[in-house]
């Protein structure tokens, strides 16, 4: 499983899909930060990170399929996936690989933003007024909801052997499972059951985390969905023979 | 018996891709696999590997079942699909530690060298496998199937696109690795299978039409050209 988890990560970095979307990713998040006069923070006059938080959801929309359309659909189109599923390797294992190299490069994009804490740190007043409990609550929710579009990314990635077909799927889920369930819960028909259908998005649990309170509800949410979609992917993978 | 079938079937709906096939392979002589377009022998050959899976039917390398036991049995097994699919962004070396990782091979380092050598990949050995010629692709294909020295290899259409130079050379390798191990290639081209394999399958429309020795075979049909068998047997 290593093995397979080594190559996918250096096939990233050696291949200029890593480099450039996590560029752009840093580009779009530095220009609506700091520049853009909707969202920039030196217009808002408040030196905090809230904005930034509720920003980057929408860049990950983008971002993750872009990173995991090409994981299994690549290899299933160049013929590869033959030689892979030959291996004396177990398919959930080649599916966390997997998981767990687009994982890492998530990861790669977020770091460089902490950045931007130290410089809100220091635009405030008194320098260093930032409320740093709920900036590592929202980082711990970034990595959480990251690791659950992974997820959903890694699942269309095996659905078809077409990259933009699992590039759209990928981005489509995503906006629904962050989005979709709160405007669905909006219906008046939903009323009575509302609330119930409003915690079945990531946006309820990714803004709870944001708050800075860790509450095991909210990490058991994000833990099932993922491992829910990388079950599901499993399975299909298996099925396809 | 290092490859055995019984009655081993893929169906794709109504169509009958390989229908009840049984066959035995022993170590230390190279099994032809013959048939037109559509026989079903790539199909076989993905069953015995553990690509697909069998509708019905068992097959078991050294008494390991491919389906229950698969990892197992994997273990046991070198492969090279048709088309050779490789990952054209590794190169040689890279590629080869990766697949001999996946097998846990013993002294990984010294193994590769040995290889590259053994396939002659010499002189190609630092390049980016999508720099290579079809050729030298198809010796890396070769290399990562024996990389972890299994005893059954299944080899699919191993010699198709290679000059007359590369031909006879990639022949002269599969026939001393033959010498070992259980060795298992199709092929359309008659004088290869003159020239290296000892037994011989002919599929047609999923079955098996002939099953024998190469001289058991050309006896049964009054010594006519192989090419004539091959046509009597499956138009």
């Amino acid at each position: 499983m290593y093995a397979v988890f080594k190559r996918e990560l250096f096939s990233f970095l050696s291949s200029m899909v890593a480099y450039i979307t996590i560029a752009i990713f840093l580009l779009v998040s530095g220009l609506l930060l700091w520049f853009f006069p909707g969202t920039s923070i030196l217009d808002y006059g408040y030196a905090e990170l809230g904005g930034f938080f509720s920003l980057v959801p929408y860049l990950f929309m983008f971002l993750i399929p872009a990173i995991t359309m090409r994981s299994f659909a690549e290899e299933r189109r160049e013929g590869t996936f033959e030689l892979l599923i030959t291996r004396p390797i177990r398919i959930w294992q080649i599916t966390v690989a997997k998981y767990l190299a687009s994982l890492v490069l998530v990861l790669f994009g977020l770091i460089p933003t902490l950045i931007y804490y130290y410089s809100v740190s220091k635009l405030g007043f008194p320098e260093g007024n930032i409320d740093s409990g709920s900036v590592i609550g929202s980082y711990i929710g970034l990595f959480l909801l990251g690791a659950a579009f992974t997820s959903i990314g890694i699942f269309s990635s095996a659905l078809t052997k077409n990259q933009v077909i699992a590039f759209v799927i990928c981005a489509a889920l995503c906006a629904f499972s962050y989005l979709g369930f709160d405007y669905t819960s909006e219906i008046a028909a939903f009323q009575p059951i509302a609330g119930g259908i409003a915690n079945l998005g990531i946006n309820e649990h990714y803004t709870a985390i944001s708050r800075g309170v860790l509450d095991t509800r909210d990490l058991i949410y994000f833990v099932t969905f993922s491992v829910l979609f990388l079950l599901i992917t499993k399975l299909i993978i298996g099925g396809k023979r | 018996m290092s490859i055995s079938v019984k009655n081993l079937s893929k169906h794709y709906g109504k169509q009958k891709a390989v229908d009840a096939i049984s066959f035995e392979a022993k170590p230390g002589r190279i099994l032809g696999f013959l048939g037109p377009n559509g026989a079903g022998k790539s199909t076989t050959m993905r069953m015995l590997t553990g690509y697909l899976e069998p509708t019905s039917g068992t097959a078991e390398i050294f008494g390991k079942s491919i389906e229950s036991q698969a990892i197992e049995a994997k273990k046991h097994i070198g492969y090279l699909p048709e088309n050779t699919p490789l990952y054209a962004d590794m190169y040689v070396k890279e590629f080869l530690s990766f697949v001999g990782q996946t097998y846990k091979t013993d002294h990984l380092a010294v193994r590769i060298d040995e290889v590259i050598k053994m396939v002659g990949l010499t002189p190609e050995q630092h390049k980016k496998i999508g720099m290579l010629s079809k050729g030298y692709r198809q010796r890396v294909g070769l290399a990562q199937a024996i990389i972890h020295d299994p005893e059954v290899l299944i080899l699919d259409e191993p010699t198709s696109g290679l000059d007359p130079n590369q031909l006879v050379d990639i022949r002269q390798l599969i026939k001393k690795l033959g010498a070992a191990k259980t060795v298992v290639i199709s092929t359309h081209i008659m004088q290869e299978v003159e020239a290296i394999c000892d037994d011989i399958i002919i599929l047609s429309k999923g079955k098996i039409v002939a099953n024998n020795s190469l001289e058991g075979l050309k006896k049964a049909h009054q010594q006519q050209s192989l090419e004539d068998i091959f046509r009597k047997l499956t138009a």
